[in-house]
C-alpha cells in the first residue's frame, strides 16, 4: 500500500536533474511529491531518518536473469526479486533466454504478472528476436511488445544467417523496436572460455578472440545502415569494439551500448588458478581492455552499466573451468561495484559519485525508454537509500540471490543498501 | 595469490604444474630421481617409502602408457595402486568430479594421480581437498587438458640433464602441435626456469598458440631455420583429430614441412639429442630412421620417467602441512 | 678410551686407528669381505678402511633415506646421496660402517637396504663411536670408543679438506 513517506536528512543525489544536496524527500500516492520542503497538507505516515545515507533513484539494471520460467533449480523469481530489493534495483530488464524462451506473448504476460504480484522491482522483459532464439524465424514482435517486451534480443545465441538478422532488424525498424544484440561471431571463438591471449595460452584454455566481437560489430553496423534499425549492443568487452562503437556514434548510427559491471573491474588474470567464479561470458579480457572500458564509461561511449546478473548453482560452477557455466550473481553487487569505480577515480573527482549513479539510473532508463531513474516531482517513487561507507564482505550468507558465485567472493566492498522504495512502498529495509 | 601446490612450509604438497615452481624444487626432484634410477637394477626393485599408502590413478582421459608408468612407480615405492578409468562425458548425469573425489577419499586414498581432459581439473580437486581439510591427500597431475603435464616436463628435463649436463648453454627446439600440447607448455616452463637461454617453438601458424613470446619462446614456422645448431629436439605427437579439424590438410603435407628426417636432423648440432613423449607416429612427425637412430633417446626417457615419477610421489607424499 | 660429555673435541684420527686395528683383526681370514659405508660419516670411514685394508674393489655406499622409519613424520630427506653396491651381495660377508651408533634405527634401515640387494652370508658392524641409547636390539662388532653424552647433545663427524677426520660434541638446540 502506498503511503505518505518522508525521507529526512539524506544526501539526495539525482543525476537526471543535477541534484546533489542534503534535503528531505516527500512521497505520496506512489510518486515523488516534493523535494526540500513538504508539499501543502502533507502528513507523513512513515518517517525515515536518512542521515548519513545517500538517497538516489532506484537502480535501473539492463540485464538480470531471473531464471523463470524453466530454471527454477538455479534460482526463483522470489529469491532474485528479493536480491534486486537488497541491491537497490527497482527496475530491471531480463533477457529472453528462459526455458521456454520468451517468444510467446503468454509467457511474457505470465512473467510480468508473477513479478507484479510480488510488488518489488518493475520487470521489463526482452522478447526473443527469433523463435526459440534459433535464428531462423522472426517472432511476433508486435504481439510481444503488447504483452510488455521493451525490445528484442538473442541473448547469447548469435544469428548465423545474416539475411535473417537483416530481416529481423528491418521488421523491428518498421515498428520502432530496439534490437538488443551481443556482438559475437557465430563461429570464431565459439567454444572459447577465456580471452584469447598469452594467459589463455599458458593455461591451456580455449580462447575467444577480440575479433569475435569486432567482426560481429562490423556486420551489425552494415545491417544498421541498410535497415535503419536502432540497436543496443550488450556487454561490450574489448577496447577495439569500443573504438568501433565510438566511430559508429560519430557517424550518427542509432546505436547504444552497455558493459557488465564485472568487466569494469576484473581482467583475465583474475581467473587465477582456474577459478570458475571468473568464468563469464563475454570473458574477462586484458588490462588494456579494462582501461578502455573504464575510459569509455567516463566519456559516455558506454551508455549504461548493468549487473548481467546470472545465478549459477554450485553443481554448475564447481567444475573444471571450461565445463563450468558462465555467469556471476550481480544484483546485490551492482551498487557497491559502481561506488568502487567512482572511488577509484580519486578523491578530488567531484561528481564521480553522481556520474557513477547516472550510469545505473537515468542513463539506462533513457536508453531503454523506461520511466525510471529520476527523482523529479511526479516521477514514480522508486528510491534507494544506501550508506556509501558501510563495508560488507561478499559471501553466500550476505546474498539473497540463490546465485552465490561471483569473482568478488570474499572481497570486502563499501556501499550497502539500507532501504528500497518501489512505487512509494517501502519494499525493503535492512 | 597462494600457490596451491605448496603448503605453508613451502614444501611441494601437490604437483599440478611446473609453472611457478622454484628452481630449487625442480632440482630437488631431479636429484631425488637419480637416486631412484639405480633401483631398477637391483634384485628387489622396491623401496618401502609408500608402503601402506593407497595411490588412486584417476584417469578421466584414456592413457595406458602414462597410467602404467605411474602404476610401476607407485609399486616401486611399495604403495597399493587402484586404477579407475572414468570416461569423461559432459552429457552424462553421472557422479560429479568432486563427489567422486569425496567417495575415494573416504576409502582412505592417500594420493590421486589425475588425468583429465579439462585444463584446471586437478586444481579444482586440490582446492576441494584443502577446503574440506583433507590436507593429507595429495594430487599429482598426470595431464590436464592443454594446460600441463608436469611429470613429463620433469622427465624431459632429467633426460636433458643426463645427456647435456648444463642447461645454461643449450638451444632447445620443441616441434609440432604446440597449440594443443600440455607437454609443450610444461617443457617450456621447465626449460625457462632452469635457465635454458634459447627455447624455440617450431610449427605451422595453425598449431602455434598466441603469447608464446611472453612465455620466453622464439617462434619459427620454418623448420630448417628453427633446427639450426640446436642441442635438443623435442618432437611432439601430431594427433589424427587435428587433421580433420581444419588445422592441417594432411599427414603427408605435415611430414613434408615439419617431419624430422635425417636431413633435417643434420642441421642441428652433431651431438643433438632427439626426444619424444610418445607414442610416436612414424612418418608423420618423425622418420623411422631418426626414431631408431643413435641420437634418439626416446626409450631412455621412458626409463627415466619411472624414476622421476617415484621422486615426485615420494616428495609430495612426504610433505606436511 | 671413553669419551666424556664434558670434553668438546676428540682425536677422531686416534679413534679411527683403534677401530682399524679391531677391524683388521676381525676380518682376518675373510679375504672376500666387503665394506659398506652409510652416508655420510660412515662412507668416509669406509673409504679409509677400504684403502688401509686393501679392499678398494669391495667398497660400497648406502643412503638409508628411503628406508628410514620417520618418513611419515619428517618427509623425504632433502639431500639423498647415491647408493652404490657394485658387488654381489648374495652370500657375501659385509662390514657395515657408520660414524656414530645411537638408537640403532639407521643400522636397521641399512640392513633392509642390503637385503633388497640379495641375501648376505653375514653382516658385521663397525662404528667410530657408540653412545649407547639403543632403541632396537643392534650391537656393533667393532667400536672406536664408547661415549657418554647428555640428552640434547650429539656427536658429529666432519672431514677436512685434507681428509682429516674430526669428532665434536654438538648441542641439538644450537
Amino acid at each position: 500500500m502506498s503511503m505518505n513517506l518522508h525521507i529526512k536528512n539524506g544526501r539526495v543525489i539525482d543525476p537526471a536533474n543535477g541534484i546533489d544536496a542534503v534535503q528531505d524527500l516527500f512521497i505520496a500516492d506512489g510518486k515523488i511529491a516534493a523535494l526540500g520542503s513538504a508539499p501543502e497538507g502533507f502528513t507523513a505516515e512513515r518517517s525515515f531518518d536518512a542521515a548519513g545515507l545517500v538517497v538516489a533513484p532506484g537502480l535501473v539494471d539492463l540485464s538480470a536473469r531471473l531464471r523463470e520460467p524453466g530454471y527454477e533449480y538455479k534460482a526463483t523469481l522470489e529469491s532474485e526479486m528479493q536480491a534486486a530489493m537488497q541491491g537497490g534495483v527497482t527496475t530491471l530488464v531480463c533477457p529472453p533466454d528462459t526455458d521456454p524462451v520468451l517468444d510467446e506473448p503468454g509467457l511474457v504476460e505470465m512473467l510480468k504478472h508473477r513479478a507484479r504480484k510480488l510488488r518489488q522491482a518493475h520487470v521489463h522483459p526482452l522478447g526473443a528476436l527469433t523463435v526459440g532464439l534459433k535464428g531462423k524465424a522472426l517472432t511476433e514482435m508486435a504481439e510481444l511488445s503488447e504483452s510488455g517486451c521493451i525490445g528484442f534480443a538473442q541473448a547469447e545465441e548469435p544469428i548465423e544467417d545474416t539475411t535473417v538478422l537483416l530481416r529481423a532488424m528491418q521488421y523491428a525498424k518498421t515498428f520502432g523496436y530496439t534490437v538488443w544484440l551481443r556482438p559475437q561471431d557465430p563461429h570464431i571463438g565459439r567454444g572459447g572460455v577465456a580471452h584469447s591471449g598469452p594467459l589463455a595460452s599458458r593455461m591451456g584454455l580455449a580462447g575467444v578472440p577480440v575479433m569475435s566481437e569486432t567482426i560481429a560489430l562490423h556486420t551489425i553496423f552494415e545491417l544498421m545502415r541498410a535497415s535503419g534499425a536502432r540497436v543496443h549492443l550488450c556487454r561490450i568487452s574489448s577496447a577495439a569494439a569500443l573504438e568501433l562503437i565510438r566511430a559508429a556514434k560519430k557517424e550518427g548510427l542509432p546505436v547504444t551500448c552497455d558493459v557488465g559491471v564485472h568487466h569494469l573491474h576484473m581482467i583475465d588474470a583474475d581467473i587465477g588458478f582456474f577459478d570458475s567464479n571468473a568464468r563469464l561470458s563475454p570473458p574477462l579480457r586484458s588490462q588494456r581492455d579494462r582501461e578502455a572500458i573504464r575510459a569509455a564509461v567516463l566519456d559516455g561511449t558506454v551508455d549504461a552499466v548493468c549487473s548481467d546478473h546470472t545465478p549459477v548453482d554450485d553443481d554448475e560452477k564447481l567444475l573444471p573451468f571450461a565445463e563450468a557455466s558462465p555467469g556471476a550473481t550481480g544484483l546485490e553487487l551492482l551498487l557497491a561495484l559502481m561506488l568502487k569505480w567512482a572511488h577509484e577515480q580519486g578523491p578530488q573527482t567531484q561528481d564521480a559519485l553522481a556520474r557513477a549513479l547516472a550510469k545505473i539510473t537515468c542513463d539506462p532508463a533513457r536508453m531503454a525508454g523506461l520511466p525510471a531513474g529520476s527523482l523529479a516531482v511526479g516521477a514514480c517513487a522508486d528510491v534507494v537509500l544506501f550508506d556509501p561507507e558501510t563495508r560488507w564482505t561478499v559471501n553466500p550468507a550476505a546474498l539473497a540471490s540463490q546465485g552465490k558465485h561471483t569473482p568478488f567472493l570474499g572481497y570486502e566492498l563499501a556501499g550497502q543498501v539500507k532501504a528500497t522504495v518501489v512505487a512509494g512502498r517501502l519494499a525493503f529495509e535492512r | 595469490m597462494h600457490n596451491p601446490q605448496l603448503n605453508k612450509n613451502g614444501e611441494l604438497q601437490h604437483l599440478l604444474t611446473i609453472e611457478g615452481l622454484p628452481k630449487s624444487i625442480i632440482n630437488h626432484i631431479l636429484d631425488t630421481a637419480s637416486s631412484f634410477v639405480g633401483i631398477s637394477d637391483r634384485e628387489v626393485k622396491k623401496v618401502p617409502l609408500m608402503r601402506g599408502k593407497s595411490v588412486f590413478n584417476l584417469f578421466f582421459e584414456n592413457s595406458t602408457r602414462t597410467r602404467t608408468t605411474f602404476e610401476i612407480a607407485s609399486k616401486r615405492l611399495s604403495a597399493d595402486v587402484i586404477n579407475l578409468n572414468i570416461a569423461a562425458s559432459s552429457t552424462s548425469k553421472g557422479e560429479s568430479l568432486l563427489d567422486t573425489i569425496d567417495n575415494l577419499a573416504a576409502m582412505h586414498a592417500d594420493m590421486f594421480v589425475v588425468r583429465h581432459a579439462q585444463s584446471g581439473a586437478p586444481y579444482l580437486i586440490a582446492k576441494h581437498l584443502n577446503d574440506t581439510k583433507q590436507n593429507h591427500v595429495h594430487v599429482v597431475n598426470a595431464g590436464d587438458g592443454r594446460h600441463a603435464h608436469p611429470t613429463q616436463g620433469l622427465l624431459d628435463m632429467y633426460t636433458i640433464r643426463h645427456y647435456k649436463k648444463d642447461f645454461t648453454n643449450l638451444r632447445v627446439a620443441i616441434v609440432g602441435d604446440i597449440l594443443h600440447s600440455r607437454v609443450a607448455r610444461s617443457d617450456i616452463h621447465a626449460l625457462t626456469t632452469l635457465g635454458v637461454p634459447e627455447v624455440r617453438a617450431i610449427g605451422p601458424h595453425t598449431l602455434l598458440p598466441g603469447g608464446l613470446e611472453q612465455m620466453g619462446v622464439r617462434v619459427f614456422t620454418d623448420m630448417d631455420a628453427g633446427l639450426k645448431d640446436v642441442d635438443v629436439i623435442i618432437m611432439l605427437r601430431l594427433q589424427n583429430e587435428r587433421m580433420s579439424g581444419a588445422l592441417l590438410p594432411s599427414a603427408g603435407e605435415y611430414f613434408k614441412s615439419y617431419g624430422l628426417t635425417p636431413e633435417r636432423l643434420a642441421l642441428a648440432k652433431p651431438d643433438a639429442i632427439v626426444m619424444h613423449p610418445g607414442p610416436i607416429n612414424r612418418g608423420v612427425e618423425i622418420d623411422s630412421k631418426v626414431a631408431d637412430g643413435p641420437q634418439a633417446v626416446i626409450l631412455p626417457q621412458v626409463t627415466f620417467g619411472i624414476a622421476v615419477r617415484m621422486a615426485v610421489m615420494s616428495i609430495v607424499a612426504g610433505s606436511h602441512s | 678410551m671413553p669419551i666424556n660429555s664434558t670434553e668438546t673435541d676428540f682425536d677422531a684420527e686416534a679413534l679411527y686407528r683403534e677401530l682399524l686395528d679391531q677391524v683388521r683383526t676381525g676380518l682376518a681370514g675373510k679375504p672376500d669381505a666387503a665394506i659398506v659405508g652409510i652416508h655420510s660419516g660412515g662412507a668416509w670411514l669406509a673409504e679409509r678402511l677400504a684403502a688401509d685394508l686393501g679392499l678398494q674393489q669391495r667398497l660400497g655406499f648406502i643412503d638409508v633415506s628411503f628406508y628410514r622409519d620417520d618418513y611419515a613424520k619428517k618427509g623425504l630427506h632433502p639431500d639423498v646421496k647415491p647408493t652404490r653396491i657394485e658387488f654381489n651381495v648374495d652370500g657375501a660377508t659385509l662390514l657395515l660402517v657408520d660414524d656414530v651408533l645411537y638408537t640403532g634405527r639407521t643400522v636397521r634401515a641399512a640392513i633392509n637396504v642390503l637385503f633388497d640387494y640379495g641375501r648376505p652370508q653375514r653382516i658385521m658392524l663397525a662404528a667410530l663411536a657408540d653412545r649407547g641409547g639403543r632403541e632396537l636390539p643392534v650391537a656393533a662388532d667393532f667400536v672406536g670408543a664408547h661415549a657418554q653424552l647428555a640428552p640434547g647433545q650429539s656427536l658429529a663427524l666432519a672431514r677436512g679438506t685434507n681428509g682429516q677426520l674430526s669428532l665434536t660434541i654438538e648441542d641439538d638446540n644450537a
